[in-house]
């Protein structure tokens, strides 16, 4: 398999402000959040980010998709380095986060064909493609509804058509089943499998063992925004179910913190 | 060969906007409406209140007529019946009560030989006229105002030893000064004041929603994810905004310009020839307003992507907008626009100078042109710092 996807000594620290001080209960102004991270994902494959709440998954992501800039190392997607050609890369990759959000006025027929225009894609293919997607979602039943008047699961899968609307090879999704139903989560889950049929890279965080075991092709386990284990499965749980695997794993980092 | 997304992003901007009846409304359409409203509103009520009793009849009785002042006061006025009757203290008291409404005038007796035979350095008191009236009442004031004119220039005939400005002919004309003269001196000290103001309003109702309004969303992060060049989501921006803005300050200006008959207590012919400026007066005004409107919406911009939220931008706006308003109240202050072209390259205060010229008929090209040149010059500078601005995750993604 080649890889589509290297990264190389990635790091990121964040100043705090007072308030987040206060909420991070620390004195310390710097927060390390990824701390010279290095791995590589290949085509065709669902790689998984896995960790718990803070422990710089959705940082990684965000760097990859060039929102935000590494203060250390770099990344290439499919050749591309998000420090130098960040222009690039963006159209290269879909990315979604909970950060991300669709502005309430607009109707999901309206988005498609604005993000459409944004990627550069000809009309008719952005036709046909939208057709297709909005069919596939459901979509279609609420396509001149406006933003506003969609509930989460609705508006989940808009933003998720939205982002692939440049049909790319690599899709980068943070946590893409928080709070869904499980109609709606299922949906997702069977479409990502779809795109790796297609033969679609994906990178995907999230804290979900179920989803993990059930998706990725190989895993990254980040404890504290340092890369604790990365492989397989197979590799990684060394026999154990993840979840008791991964507890393990959390132990050794944080030893007498916990 | 990649596409340029400027167009696209002042498509999705006018999308927004003309999409939205409420802003729509509350934007372009209820600005000028209000204006036209409040100021035909004022102008109608101080135009009552200048004609109020100009048809009523006043009794201006006068006890003790003069001979020498008999001719004046009989031709004063034409609603007033002048009548000869001794004035008695009832009388007086009927005025105070509101029971008649009149002018009671006592002259002494002998008013003539009295002020012959005066002689001021005698230091004895000079003869004196009672006239007898209520201030409050229009008619009666009016009157008042008349027989005072007529006093006194029957008291400056007799000391007169010169005369100034004489006219001896009905053409004899000592002030130069034109109709358009007289206007354009009014209309330069008001209307750039009012023309910067509404221009600023219409900018300050909608960057802070398009650009803090985005942040505050999340939906700002969605943009800033796709291929496209920050460069052409700034420009974008500024395009879009400059054009919401500019109809927004043009239904201001329409409102404006309707009422102004009303306001000025004109009709449309008087107000032709009160507001008689060429063609190239209004190119040069609308040119000018275009690269105000695009440096407002520049600088709102930037202002706005600095704050966390639409309320946070509102706020940090007001104190440049009170600047701005200050560099509006400066032609009132000065007379007529500067010479000096180093002038035409302050922001804002250049845009000003300039329509305080076109309305004072005293257009010059080279300011407009070097106003231009400038504004343009500062949106380019604008456009680069708010690309900076979205490239920076700690202005776009701060909390």
């Amino acid at each position: 398999m080649s890889e589509i996807l290297r990264i190389e000594g990635l790091s990121k620290t964040f100043t705090l402000s007072r308030k987040q001080q206060r909420i991070e209960r620390t004195r310390d102004r710097h927060k390390v959040a990824v701390d010279n991270l290095t791995l590589s994902a290949n085509r065709g494959e669902i790689f998984g980010l896995l960790g718990p709440n803070g422990a710089g998954k959705t940082t990684t992501l965000r760097m990859l998709a060039t929102l935000i800039r590494p203060d250390r190392g770099d990344a290439w997607v499919d050749g591309c380095s998000i420090v130098s050609q960040p222009e690039e890369v963006r159209a290269k990759i879909a990315f979604l986060t909970s950060e991300l959000k669709l502005e309430d006025f607009f109707t999901p027929n309206y988005l498609y064909d604005f993000f459409s225009q944004l990627h550069g894609v000809p009309a008719d293919t952005a036709a046909a493609r939208k057709k297709s997607l909005f069919e596939r979602f459901g979509i279609d039943k609420f396509a001149e509804v406006k933003v506003a008047n969609l509930s989460t699961g609705m508006k989940q899968k808009v933003s998720i058509v939205i982002s692939l609307v440049h049909n790319p090879d690599i899709i980068i999704f943070d946590e893409p089943t928080n709070g869904l139903d499980v109609i709606t989560a299922r949906t997702v889950t069977d479409y990502l499998q779809e795109l790796r049929a297609e033969g679609k890279s994906i990178i995907l965080s999230t804290h979900i063992f179920s989803l993990v075991e059930r998706l990725c092709d190989r895993v990254g386990v980040i404890i504290d925004g340092h890369l604790t284990a990365c492989g397989t499965l197979d590799e990684v749980c060394d026999g154990l179910p993840i979840e008791d695997r991964f507890f393990e794993m959390y132990k050794t980092v944080k030893g007498d913190e916990q | 060969m990649r596409h340029n997304n400027t167009w696209t992003i002042v498509r999705k901007e006018f999308a927004r906007f003309f999409g939205d009846r409420q802003m729509f409304f509350t934007t372009v359409i209820m600005p000028g409406l209000l204006i036209y409203i409040v100021y035909s509103l004022m102008g109608t009520g101080i135009g009552n209140m200048v004609n109020e009793g100009r048809d009523e009849v006043v009794t201006l009785s006068v006890e003790n007529m003069p001979q020498s002042l008999a001719t004046a006061i009989f031709q004063m006025d034409s609603a007033t019946a002048v009548v000869q009757q001794t004035i008695f203290q009832n009388d007086i008291e009927a005025l105070s009560d509101k029971e008649i409404n009149a002018v009671l005038v006592r002259f002494p007796e002998g008013f003539d030989s009295l002020i012959g035979a005066y002689c001021p350095a005698d230091s004895l008191p000079a003869p004196n006229v009672e006239i007898y009236y209520n201030s409050t009442n229009n008619a009666a004031s009016r009157v008042y105002n008349a027989l005072q004119g007529v006093l006194t220039t029957y008291e400056d005939q007799r000391s007169n030893l010169f005369d100034v400005n004489r006219a001896d002919s009905p053409e004899a004309r000592f002030d130069q000064a034109t109709v358009d003269d007289v206007m354009g001196d009014i209309w330069s000290k008001i209307l750039p004041m009012i023309i910067i103001m509404m221009l600023f309003s219409g900018t300050m109702a909608i960057a802070p929603s398009a650009i803090a309004g985005e942040k505050e969303r999340g939906t700002i992060a969605t943009l800033l994810v796709t291929p496209m060049h920050r460069n052409e989501l700034a420009l974008g921006k500024i395009i879009s905004l400059s054009g919401i803005a500019l109809l927004s300050g043009i239904s201001s200006f329409v409102g404006i310009a309707l009422s102004l008959p009303k306001m000025i207590h004109a009709d449309a012919g008087s107000l032709d020839m009160a507001f008689n400026y060429t063609t190239p007066d209004y190119i040069a005004l609308l040119l000018v307003i275009l690269a105000s409107v695009l440096i407002m919406a520049a600088s709102i911009s930037l202002i706005s992507a600095l704050a966390k939220d639409v309320k946070n931008a509102g706020t940090m706006v007001v104190p440049f907008m009170l600047v701005v308003m200050l560099a509006g109240m400066l032609p009132m202050l000065q007379n007529g626009a500067s010479d000096n072209l180093a002038v035409y390259l302050i922001p804002f205060y250049n845009a000003i100078e300039v329509m305080t010229a076109v309305f004072a008929h005293a257009l010059d090209w080279t300011a407009v042109l070097v106003t231009l040149g400038a504004n343009i010059a500062y949106t380019a500078i604008a456009v680069w710092g708010l690309t900076r601005m979205f490239n920076s995750e700690k202005i776009m993604f701060s909390r």
